[in-house]
């Protein structure tokens, strides 16, 4: 696709692929998504790996990691080695030949023997990626800022009488028209069944409707808890790991609702043509063995993709915060969960986004 | 041969020559050209400079939209069929042998998802059924196609998936500026507006030219008298003024409008400032951002040097003494005020006017921080597709679609007013 080159490469110029140049021989590039999120992975991932190896690792945040992949790919001009993206977007982009394959039997077998691809639980390998976590988007609220009942359902987050004030959501169709369904009484169960219906996307968004007008918006992870902070929402809906980092680390009252939760995983996917492909694989094996999976928790509670992590999960980095509670897979956080359908969002992702953005510029 | 030493030079009728005997003439031409290569060879850094990295990818754009060969390149069989059958709607067992062997190929070469993607654009739920049928595809162990497509999923002999896979080999096709018009196919295959639920880029079109519109207007309405300050205050007081101006506009764009957040956010200074002297009560903080007041009052204050600097540089060449003549001959103030001096500045009006509203034109990232919904414009759209769906032909037609806007109003510009008469300075 020569065509594409210059427009593609000049569109990205300001973008990802000048921050992210040229990777030098023992050095490679990882994207990944910045803030809290960010940083626990270069304590648990990247220094560990530096300081065993003597590569280094060029670290490079996005608002989404995808994001640049396919325009690098299809300019022929990949700087980026690994990125970690999301798992719709991780099945369609190895569908459309823009990952190189992973092969999962390489990957380290857990302490106790238990091959890789028995190990990870179901779903985190795919052709092309390796899930690191399991993140959840929830709702929270600031505990200091609502006096009386506090809300503790999806739907209150929807109930802007019981509950007055701005609401925080992310831009975009998913999750918020999942939310909306089981804020209306939808079972985890249907909602996708649902929402693939005329009526359902009908139902999820008259349901949106009805706080449309307190509504403000974010699109990087790090604005959700920083809307909350500012006092700009009563509630939002973040990532579950962001939350609960404001919540320890800045000492933010900030409460998170498990209710109508949304799992997703986040993976690690090489992009066709990069630079430093074996390298980047040693990188993704290291990263998503057993301990290092185990230690990130200890920076953030987003949950490991093994199960062999599981038992090694303790303490936050403080030593003072037991993080199993915290994590989005813990038993009693999991009552009421949605895990995010990603086939039903590789059909109907350009749809429903078309007609979510007409329902957000429409007055 | 002896040379004639005799012969005077100025010799009436001879041919002047140099000292080395070419004629003057020639080489007097010679020199031109010389230095018009020189001059040449001096701008073609820049004229490199813009055919790459402005004709060209506008160039590239303007193609990407009328051309999108996805399907046609990966699916050959299935196109070849359609394009020798311009009539047929849900094909019969030759047109399925095609599309059984083209699917094959396309899982074995890994580019289903992307056949998948490009039919998904006008018929949501094609990904997995490409994706499915694909695999099921490469199992097939001979005809009759049709009826083992069929028994993979009824989708198949649906007319209106037909309908696209057809539109959709049509490499060269106009169908993306339908679609940035908000126009779509219906399942017979006429041209039909989308549902009005789905309506989205002609009101954004509409709203980016008119929120343009106003700013360039309030630019003008605040930068006049700034611009007549500047312009006629003595030097020292002006300079320091001239500062006041600058230093916004040597300031990040993205720090300006950060600012904008934290002081008109509801929680914000100007907020907390009228909840302090009592203006409005703690519950009733005025929403002043996330909504098209947020879009304006950002970028109007961010685009305000582009419409004072060309105004004062007009002003500049205006002689305080025709205003203090235009007074002597009996004016009042305002009459010479209209007459005189206006007129005068018109130059400057148009090229700060015309700049302003071409590059709100093109704004995205502050309306996407605080213009919220009602805020947005067309440019958030294409960022978007650019960025997040990457249906670049559908970006790169809404982008085309600007650009000819943009060239149209300079067009009407120029038969209106002249861009003869414009004046940057």
């Amino acid at each position: 696709m020569k065509t594409l080159r210059i427009l593609a490469s000049t569109v990205l110029a300001v973008g990802i692929s000048l921050s992210a140049a040229s990777a030098g021989a023992g050095e490679i590039t990882v994207v990944s998504w910045g803030g809290a999120y960010g940083m626990s992975q270069v304590e648990a991932y990247y220094k560990p790996w530096m300081a065993k190896t003597g590569h280094k690792i060029k670290s490079v945040d996005a608002p989404n990691p995808a994001t640049p992949i396919k325009a690098q790919v299809t300019a022929g001009n990949v700087s980026m080695d690994v990125a970690d993206i999301e798992y719709s977007d991780a099945v369609r982009y190895c569908d459309e030949g823009l990952l190189e394959t992973i092969d999962a039997t390489q990957l380290p077998p857990a302490p106790d023997g238990t091959p890789a691809v028995e190990d990870f639980i179901e779903g985190a390998l795919t052709d092309c990626a390796v899930a690191n976590i399991v993140w959840s988007t929830i709702f929270a609220y600031d505990a200091s800022k609502i006096s009386g009942a506090k809300p503790t359902t999806m739907a209150d987050f929807f109930d802007t009488k019981k509950f007055p004030g701005k609401r925080g959501l992310r831009k975009g169709a998913k999750p918020n028209l999942e939310m909306a369904l089981m804020a209306d009484g939808v079972p985890a169960g249907d909602v996708y069944k649902l929402l693939g219906t005329e009526d359902g996307v009908k139902r999820a968004f008259a349901k949106l409707d009805t706080i449309k007008k307190d509504i403000v918006w974010w699109e990087a992870g790090a604005q959700a808890p920083q809307l909350l902070a500012d006092g700009e929402v009563a509630m939002t809906t973040a990532y579950n790991g962001r939350i609960f980092n404001a919540a320890a680390k800045e000492n933010k009252p900030f409460v998170v609702v498990w209710d109508g939760q949304i799992l997703d995983f986040d993976l690690y996917v090489i992009p066709k043509g990069a630079p430093n492909k074996a390298l980047a694989f040693e990188f993704i094996k290291f990263a998503t063995d057993t301990q290092r999976l185990a230690d990130q928790a200890k920076y953030i509670a987003y949950g490991p993709a093994r199960k062999s992590s599981a038992p090694l999960v303790g303490m936050y980095q403080d030593g003072k915060i037991k993080m199993a509670p915290h994590m989005p897979t813990a038993p009693e956080n999991m009552k009421n969960a949605l895990v995010n359908n990603f086939e039903f969002w590789a059909d109907h992702d350009s749809e429903l986004n078309e007609r979510f953005n007409a329902w957000v510029v429409a007055n | 041969m002896v040379a004639n030493f005799d012969k005077p030079d100025t010799d009436v009728g001879a041919v002047l020559t140099t000292v080395d005997g070419t004629p003057l003439k020639q080489a007097l031409a010679r020199a031109m050209r010389r230095a018009r290569i020189n001059a040449f060879l001096l701008v073609v850094p820049l004229l490199l400079f813009v055919v790459v990295t402005f004709a060209v990818p506008i160039g590239q754009m303007l193609y990407l939209s009328i051309n999108n060969p996805v399907f046609s390149d990966h699916m050959p069989r299935v196109t070849a069929y359609l394009k020798a059958h311009p009539d047929v709607g849900v094909p019969g067992e030759d047109g399925f042998e095609a599309l059984a062997l083209d699917l094959a190929d396309a899982k074995k070469n890994r580019t289903i998802g992307r056949i998948g993607t490009r039919v998904n654009y006008d018929r949501a739920g094609s990904t997995s059924l490409f994706k499915s049928g694909a695999r099921k595809a490469t199992k097939f162990k001979g005809p009759p196609y049709k009826e083992q497509f069929l028994s993979h999923r009824k989708d198949w002999s649906e007319p209106y998936l037909w309908n696209v896979m057809r539109r959709a080999s049509q490499a060269h096709t106009l169908n993306f500026y339908a679609a940035a018009l908000d126009f779509t196919h219906d399942a017979g295959g006429e041209l039909v507006r989308v549902e009005p639920e789905r309506r989205i880029y002609v009101m954004l079109y509409l709203r980016t030219f008119l929120l343009s519109a106003l700013i360039a207007g309030l630019c003008l309405l605040l930068g006049f008298p700034v611009a007549h300050l500047l312009a006629t205050l003595p030097l020292r007081h002006s300079n320091l003024l001239m500062i006041f101006v600058l230093l916004p506009f040597w300031t990040s764009l993205l720090v300006r409008t950060t600012s904008w957040i934290s002081l008109l956010q509801s929680q914000g200074v100007l907020n907390d400032l009228l909840v302090a002297i009592g203006i409005v009560g703690d519950d009733g903080r005025v929403q002043m951002m996330y909504n098209q007041y947020g879009t304006i009052i950002a970028m109007t204050h961010i685009l305000l040097p582009f419409m004072i600097l060309p105004l004062y540089s007009v002003m500049k060449t205006i002689p305080p003494s025709y205003m203090r003549a235009a007074r002597s001959l009996g004016a009042t103030p305002i009459t010479a005020f209209i007459k005189v001096y206006f007129p005068q500045t018109v130059p400057g009006i148009g090229a700060g006017t015309l700049l302003v509203f071409i590059l709100a034109i093109g704004y995205y990232i502050t309306p996407a921080l605080v213009g919220g919904s009602s805020g947005e414009l067309i440019s958030n759209q294409i960022a978007f597709h650019m960025q997040k769906s990457l249906n670049w032909s559908l970006a790169a037609a809404l982008g085309a679609l600007l650009l000819f806007g943009v060239l149209g109003l300079f067009w009407l510009y120029d038969r209106l007013i002249g861009v003869d008469n414009m004046k940057f300075g």
